[in-house]
């Protein structure tokens, strides 16, 4: 089991992803620099962190997503490699157009930052196949730009698909329909703004995020 | 040359900054506006030989996200 983490300037949530990865997989990933043009060898499962990739420059995730390695990203994303983007990841997901819908500033202006409620809506991707469907999860969140966009036809499309995974249970950001997570058409690639990376251990105050990255690791395993 | 480039959120995306912008003006005392909507704007200094296309390609692909906003290309 072989994962990496991609690392651009102003990522900060890098080092809180591979001690998850390390966890559950007992070995440590390869942390892959943003300029890098290939992934090593053999990855079999892609993080990309949050944090404030370029310092947020035009828009939270535009520049990451157009930076070398994204290219490599998408290329293992189309071959089917497990790819989790938290939060900035999120937002440089949908700038890659690798998950449809924009994440924009929140609603109420404020960077949102606590541990809120959030629903399972799909407990069948491999991502969330260890939880149980309604099932309701604690998992902190902290970002400025999470207000999900999407038009009405992608959004039901994306529903009608079962492909929102996580649900807010109240109002945290504006995000359209409270979407917190949402899959690609393949299921293989998972954007969210909650940090599950923040929620595997006891000493976090919660253990709710450790079974996602069980979830798609094990099914590798 | 000179090319300005605008992005501006498009119809019927919700516009938090614009509204925070609004109930700004109307603190001050400013009446009879009715609506605000934030944008921005993007000056290249480009070849001449630049073409309409490559113009619009570059906001395609990176200047404006189309998914929520439109653009509108001058050349000065």
């Amino acid at each position: 089991m072989k994962t990496a983490v991609i690392v651009f300037p102003g990522s900060n949530c890098d080092r809180d992803m591979a001690v998850a990865l390390e966890k559950v997989t007992g070995r440590a990933p390869a942390m892959v620099w943003h300029r890098e043009t290939e992934l090593p060898d053999g990855i079999d499962f892609i993080a990309l962190p949050g944090g404030f990739s370029y310092g947020d420059y035009l828009r939270s995730g535009a520049m990451a997503a157009r930076s070398p390695i994204l290219r490599s990203v998408a290329d293992a994303a189309g071959r089917g490699v497990p790819v989790l983007g938290v939060c900035n990841g999120f937002q440089v997901l949908a700038e890659a157009q690798l998950l449809p819908g924009a994440l924009m500033r929140n609603a109420g202006l404020n960077f949102v930052c606590r541990t809120v409620a959030l629903k399972v809506e799909n407990s069948q991707s491999l991502f969330t196949a260890t939880y149980d469907a309604g099932e309701t999860l604690n998992i902190p969140v902290a970002h400025h730009d999470g207000n999900y966009f999407a038009d009405a036809a992608t959004l039901d499309r994306v529903e009608g698909e079962g492909r929102v995974a996580f649900r807010y249970t109240d109002a945290v950001n504006g995000s359209a329909r409270d979407i917190a997570g949402v899959l690609n058409d393949a299921g293989n690639v998972l954007g969210m703004m909650p940090h599950p990376e923040r929620a595997i251990d006891r000493a976090h105050g919660g253990t709710d995020g450790l079974r996602l990255f069980e979830a798609a690791l094990g099914v590798l395993a | 040359m000179k090319v300005q480039v605008y992005v501006t959120l498009k119809p019927g995306v919700l516009d938090p900054q614009g509204k925070a912008i609004h109930h700004a003006l109307e603190g001050l005392g400013f009446g009879g506006v009715s609506d605000v909507r934030a944008g921005r704007f993007i000056e290249l200094e480009v070849a001449d030989d630049v073409s309409d296309a490559d113009l619009d390609a570059m906001c395609a692909k990176l200047l404006a996200n189309t998914v929520i906003e439109n653009y509108r290309i001058e050349r000065a």
